[in-house]
């Protein structure tokens, strides 16, 4: 089982929308929407709901004011600055680190766990899909993206899938460590700007960083050919294998506004030809084929197992 | 007067509005990049820094000599950042919150803290524009210590002008509380109506007026506006596709400077800004007179 993540550092790059086609392209795949923060790939796959769980993350703070003897003490152990002068808890600003439930001289703080989201495995399709709701303003989503790319995996394995491909969030903290560990490789989609060259040598850097092959494709190249060109040195000094360019199409938008992938609406664009050769060169990378197995069903002893 | 520029998705122009807004504002204005995992705004303001500091979360360091391996730190810890195994107890910093609470409990004081580095705060000013920003150091997970560092930099005299990382989860709600206002920025296309609708629940759940900046306004559907307009949510600024507006963002050029009509757009976003502030708050700190003073041409 391998994994693909597509990544980007900078948001709005087009990772979804590659995601999507790539997903229409791929034979016998899983899909995982790592971004939980604001997940859109379901908006393209129409998935079918069959399996729905809670996400329960950690504890809050809950001040009993029945109880509560206004002695100050959580306040002053606060290190978020969660609770008000009058003993309340700002739900907001509490990490959820229980020192003052521990340390309550009355004992008068309950710390109840909180569901911060929930989580699907749905039908779509292009094949089964793991996908997830972060909660408004809730923490741990690298728990969720940890949790939904654990599900993913587990599913492919028992269904005999032998590709995962998960559309991961933007950035490099914690949604984005969550969700590189351990992938076969990595997909960086970036645009040719002074931003996306910025934001792509950090996630070259987390990459390294965490021992992930990164492969770079350049969205929109010809808004900035110069920049492109930049971009995809520097990308092969980081020994990041280059996987080619998609011009700016707004064929793009408009396969979203119909809620289909870009293989799907009824347009034919050279960007088509672009995003295929893409997904040719992918598939067939060296970081996707440890050993150079291209095709893990064709090995009779993996296929038994 | 605190305006976060905020979006759910990623990419739709926050960075844009703020380093013009911050532009068109000139001295009057503060930027505070909190978008830490990936702060662009320097790249379109070249800030002259002035100062740089580390940041640090404060993690334990357990005297050996002390300890008794009672185990109550890792017990007490909701993160588990300690573990007692064998004679040893061991930390994983990575995984701290920095709460102190291993340090309040340990019956032998053998714990003491020291710090780990999340990033750095960068402090300058771009001709007449306060600049402060964040970097997170690659690797590290948790954003919004380093977020929370350069609000706490930021100069209350000025308009301060927060770029905020995109979503909806921490690190963004670090980036909005406390402000009198945020600014959404969309596009008008379903994942930038999709994502836009979890960040007008996450304003609403702070509790901040909130406003739309609709960029690349032509290209895509009229959902976000039809979704504007029956959420209630005033449409301050459209910004059209525009392949010369796109080639110069490309190249790290502000918009007010390529395209100068755009100057007194943003002056103008800025003033719809503070009206619908100061409607709703009794005290005002800046009025709109003032704001246009502040606005006249920077020098070229």
């Amino acid at each position: 089982m391998r994994e693909l993540v597509i990544v980007s550092g900078k948001g709005g790059t087009g990772k979804t929308s590659l995601t999507a086609a790539f997903a229409s392209l791929a034979k016998n795949s899983v899909l995982c929407d790592a971004d939980v923060d604001a997940a859109d790939l379901h908006l393209l796959m129409a998935p079918q709901v069959v399996q729905r769980a809670d996400f329960m993350g950690g504890s809050k703070a809950l001040i009993n004011p029945d109880l509560c003897t206004g002695c100050g003490t959580c306040r002053t152990l606060c290190r978020f600055d969660a609770i008000s002068e009058r003993f309340a808890v700002d739900p907001i600003r509490c990490e959820g680190c229980g020192v003052c439930v521990d340390f309550c001289p009355a004992a008068a703080i309950d710390f109840p766990v909180q569901r911060c989201g929930e989580w699907f495995v749905s039908a779509t399709r292009f094949g089964p899909m793991v996908h997830a709701r972060l909660g408004i303003a809730e923490e741990n989503s690298g728990k969720l993206v940890s949790l939904v790319r654990r599900q993913a995996r587990q599913l492919a394995e028992e269904q005999g899938h032998d590709l995962l491909i998960t559309d991961g969030p933007p950035g490099i903290g914690c949604p984005v460590i969550a969700a590189i560990g351990g992938a076969t490789a990595l997909a960086v989609v970036v645009e040719p700007t002074v931003s996306g060259r910025h934001d792509l040598e950090r996630v070259l850097d987390l990459a390294a960083h965490f021992r992930v092959p990164a492969m770079v494709c350049v969205n929109k190249y010809d808004l900035n050919l110069d920049m492109t060109e930049a971009i995809e040195a520097m990308a092969t000094r980081r020994n990041a294998a280059l996987l080619g360019r998609v011009p700016f199409d707004p064929v793009f938008t408009r396969a979203m506004v119909a809620g289909t992938t870009l293989f799907e609406f009824g347009e034919t664009t050279p960007a088509h030809r672009c995003v295929r050769d893409i997904w040719d060169t992918l598939a067939a990378s060296p970081a996707m084929n440890a050993l150079g197995i291209v095709d893990l069903k064709a090995v009779p002893h993996l296929n038994k197992a | 007067m605190i305006i976060s520029i905020a979006s759910g998705k990623g990419g739709t122009g926050k960075t844009t509005v703020t380093t013009n807004l911050a532009a068109a504002l000139n001295g009057r204005a503060e930027l505070l990049d909190c978008d830490v995992e990936e702060p662009n705004a320097h790249l379109f303001l070249h800030p002259v820094i002035a100062r740089e500091e580390t940041v640090a979360i404060p993690v334990p360091l357990v005297d050996e000599s002390r300890c008794t391996l009672c185990k109550k730190c890792a017990a007490i810890c909701r993160f588990n950042a300690l573990a007692v195994v064998g004679r040893q107890v061991l930390v994983f910093p990575e995984l701290c919150h920095g709460c102190g609470g291993c340090l309040l409990i340990c019956p032998e004081d053998a714990i003491t803290e020291t710090g780990r580095e999340v990033g750095a705060i960068r402090l300058g000013r771009s001709g007449a524009v306060g600049f402060i920003d964040g970097r997170l150091r690659v690797g590290e997970a948790m954003s919004p210590p380093l977020i929370k560092r350069v609000r706490a930099a930021a100069d209350p005299e000025r308009i301060t002008l927060i770029d905020a990382p995109p979503g909806t989860s921490c690190p963004v709600i670090a980036a909005m509380h406390g402000a009198d206002f945020v600014v959404l920025v969309t596009e008008p296309t379903p994942f930038g109506l999709h994502d836009l609708k979890l960040a007008v629940e996450a304003v609403r759940l702070l509790g901040i007026p909130a406003g739309l900046v609709v960029n690349r306004a032509d290209l895509g559907d009229d959902a976000v506006f039809r979704y504007a307009e029956s959420e209630d949510l005033p449409l301050l600024l459209a910004i059209p596709f525009d392949r010369h507006i796109a080639e110069a963002y490309s190249r790290g050029q502000l918009i007010v400077d390529a395209l100068p009509d755009w100057r007194q757009r943003f002056v103008e976003l800025y003033q719809q800004i503070d009206t619908i502030v100061c409607r709703n708050t009794t005290t005002c700190a800046n009025s709109s007179s003032s704001a246009a003073k502040a606005a006249p041409a920077r020098p070229a």
